[in-house]
């Protein structure tokens, strides 16, 4: 199974004739996922990664034509939001938007939108997912996976290559690897992919990344705790050492109780049952004494 | 982005909302000259206020009151130049003294767990909202805007009567409170803050005392992600108060922070960047520094973040992890030694390279007689032991 990407996945990549948009369709395209449609406007008719992929001027057509049902966004962030919408709107459910300098009041009303259609965001400012074996969305380098049944969602970009490459090198396999995405405005939390992962048959343990700012990893550890009681989970969190108030605003840490810090975090892990890594490279340690084979 | 008081007056002041004069002086002659107007004007006192980007000016004594131009000019030059958490105090606002009847907080921020503009207010004004937040949560009083639609005047209602301004200041407090969403959205804020916003007493030209809400301070962060479509915002950028170091990273798009500690940092990735310090920090270091170079970096700007670290006297060693993925190994090992090559004093380094082109990274970089690391936390231990052992040296 996996979740969010897989062998069903009919890949529409949005951008698909820019410089970042081309180079991870072909890595895309390279580790097996289906790329089906590349989209630009203007420049519809064309075929991008050596004639194998039609671009078309709108992701409606793309869909129409290829049956594309998952949207990865590579444009830049003035005209992100509107690639968002542009998929929503034309009947993609799932988009991964790896764009990053996006206006977080942008970010608002287009994930209220987004929940309206009933379509599920990943991201923005997000490295996209893996199923091992199957297929990759997004910037993950395809070479650090290995196929297995320990579900990965992290909030970060290269601290997750650096923690899955660490379970590969031990000989753990992954279901899905997913990044959320590092801004404060995201489309799916990490409890979201939790929840997912809960229903995946597919994937027997979870390891969970996070870092200081915001609560999303104290509700993830509460919702794990009430619902994944017999599943083995390990956590890391990042940032034990970073300064107060440097990245959150005060008023910020007003409405999560203070409870934005790495400490504050261990501690709702460890309440939930979580064995906490001090490093990445402990992770496949405690996967292993949580009783991952 | 922080900016000033004065200017986040002048922003608030833009979107109709009711902000008493001021004046901003570089000097006490300057603040004497300011004051001794209002106070022609019919002010009984005028308030001299440090204008710093940083909180507890009040208790730093960077706020004070004066009833003479004298007076003014004699508190202004003390402020002038005190350091307030590190900060020295180069401008203060001068404005007329308002006689205070009560005190209310009012603030917006974006709340990223809900996804809203979260709008909160609380009858206990005019000091740290934290304070309150810690002695009496239930003293803070929220309302979330929809998204698409804004905060609704009866949600804005709703918050005045919960902290008693349901009376005559009813409609002034509802226009406020939509004027605070509103200032959220026309300048990409995440936060405005009004504290204390409060009910003041003005006396006529008859003497007749009459009683109003004005915003007597103001605070607002701006989104960075969105100056670039807001230019004439980015003038609000206080240079003069930032460090140099700031200063040099945005020039190179370089995410930095400085810290305390001797070993400088360079990584890809603000997770990983996070995750090297607190490995640092357990193998019994202290980093010097935040640098994220960001995905893709290429020489030049490795070039550059080496510079900044460097810049710091305290750097005992540097610590370089980078996992690549859009970031090239090869890249960043040339902009190393292209570095070190330039670099006016000799400091140990230990690099770690793995992902993306790591196999001719490492082989360039052994050409040139870098130490490298395998892993994360051998890198972390290599560069701690090197720090220790330059620092016995001294």
């Amino acid at each position: 199974m996996s979740i969010l990407v897989g062998r069903d996945t009919r890949l529409v990549v949005q951008g698909i004739t820019g410089r970042e948009g081309e180079f991870h369709a072909r890595q895309m395209q390279e580790y097996g996922t289906n790329v089906v449609a590349g989209t630009t406007p203007g420049k519809g008719g064309r075929a991008a990664l050596d004639g194998t992929v039609p671009v078309f001027d709108t992701v409606t057509d793309a869909v129409r034509e290829t049956g594309a049902n998952v949207s990865v966004i590579y444009v830049p962030s003035a005209g992100a939001p509107d690639a968002i919408l542009e998929a929503v709107g034309s009947g993609i459910r799932t988009v991964f938007c790896i764009t990053e300098g996006i206006p977080a009041l942008d970010m608002l009303k287009v994930v209220e939108i987004v929940r309206q259609a009933g379509a599920r965001l990943i991201g923005p400012n997000c490295p996209g997912a893996t199923s091992p074996g199957r297929a990759k969305v997004g910037i993950i380098p395809g070479s650090i996976h290995r196929e297995g049944r320990v579900g990965v969602v992290s909030r970060s970009g290269t601290l997750t290559y650096e923690a899955v490459q660490a379970m590969t090198d031990a000989g753990i396999g992954q279901s899905t690897c997913i990044g959320i995405g590092g801004d404060p405005i995201i489309g799916t939390t990490h409890t979201d992919v939790l929840k997912l992962f809960a229903e995946d048959p597919e994937t027997d343990a979870i390891v969970l990344i996070g870092e200081i700012g915001g609560s999303a990893e104290e509700e993830a550890a509460g919702w794990a705790a009430a619902h994944l009681a017999d599943v083995p989970r390990v956590a890391f969190i990042a940032g034990r050492t970073a300064p107060e108030g440097k990245r959150m605003g005060h008023a910020g840490a007003i409405i999560s109780g203070g409870s934005g810090t790495a400490a504050a975090k261990v501690a709702a892990l460890e309440a939930a049952g979580f064995l906490v890594a001090d490093s990445p490279t402990e992770i496949p340690t405690l996967l292993r004494r949580a009783g991952v084979r | 982005m922080k900016i000033q008081e004065a200017d986040a007056k002048q922003l608030l002041r833009a979107q109709g909302l009711p902000v008493p004069p001021w004046t901003v002086a570089w000097s006490a002659s300057e603040a004497r000259t300011a004051a001794a107007h209002y106070l022609a004007d019919g002010a009984s006192a005028v308030v001299v206020k440090a204008q710093v980007l940083v909180g507890g000016r009040g208790k730093a004594g960077g706020v004070k009151l004066a009833r003479t131009a004298d007076e003014a000019e004699t508190v202004a030059s003390a402020i002038l130049g005190l350091s307030i958490k590190g900060i020295v105090v180069r401008k203060v606002l001068v404005g007329p003294a308002a006689e205070i009847v009560k005190e209310f907080y009012l603030g917006a921020i974006l709340d990223r767990a809900s996804r809203r503009i979260v709008l909160m207010a609380s009858a206990q004004g005019g000091v740290e909202i934290e304070e309150v937040a810690k002695r009496d949560p239930s003293a803070i009083h929220r309302e979330s805007a929809h998204p698409l639609l804004g905060l609704a005047d009866w949600q804005a209602r709703r918050l005045a009567f919960a902290v008693g301004l349901g009376g005559p200041h009813l409609r002034a407090f509802v226009a406020i409170a939509k004027g605070l969403v509103g200032t959220m959205a026309a300048y990409d804020a995440d936060l405005v803050e009004i504290n204390p916003l409060a009910i003041v007493r003005e006396t006529d030209s008859d003497g007749n005392g009459l009683l109003h809400l004005l915003a007597l301070d103001a605070k607002i962060t701006l989104d960075d992600s969105a100056l670039p479509r807001h230019p004439d915002l980015e003038g609000l950028r206080d240079l003069g108060e930032e460090d140099p170091a700031d200063v040099e990273a945005r020039t190179h798009d370089l995410s930095f922070i400085r810290l305390d500690g001797t070993i400088g940092c360079m990584v890809n990735g603000a997770g990983l960047a996070m995750t090297t310090m607190d490995l640092v920090k357990r193998a019994g270091g202290e980093p010097a520094n935040f640098l994220d170079i960001g995905g893709g970096a290429r020489a030049d700007k490795v070039a550059a973040a080496m510079k900044l670290i460097l810049a710091d006297d305290k750097v005992q060693a540097i610590l370089v992890n980078i996992f690549g993925g859009i970031t090239r190994g090869d890249e960043v090992a040339l902009g190393l030694i292209e570095a070190r090559a330039r670099q006016h004093r000799d400091v140990p380094m230990v690099v770690r390279i793995v992902g993306t082109n790591a196999e001719e990274a490492n082989a360039l970089l052994q050409e040139a007689r870098f130490e490298t690391a395998a892993t994360l936390d051998e890198a972390a231990e290599k560069a701690v032991a090197a720090a220790r052992a330059v620092g016995g040296a001294a």
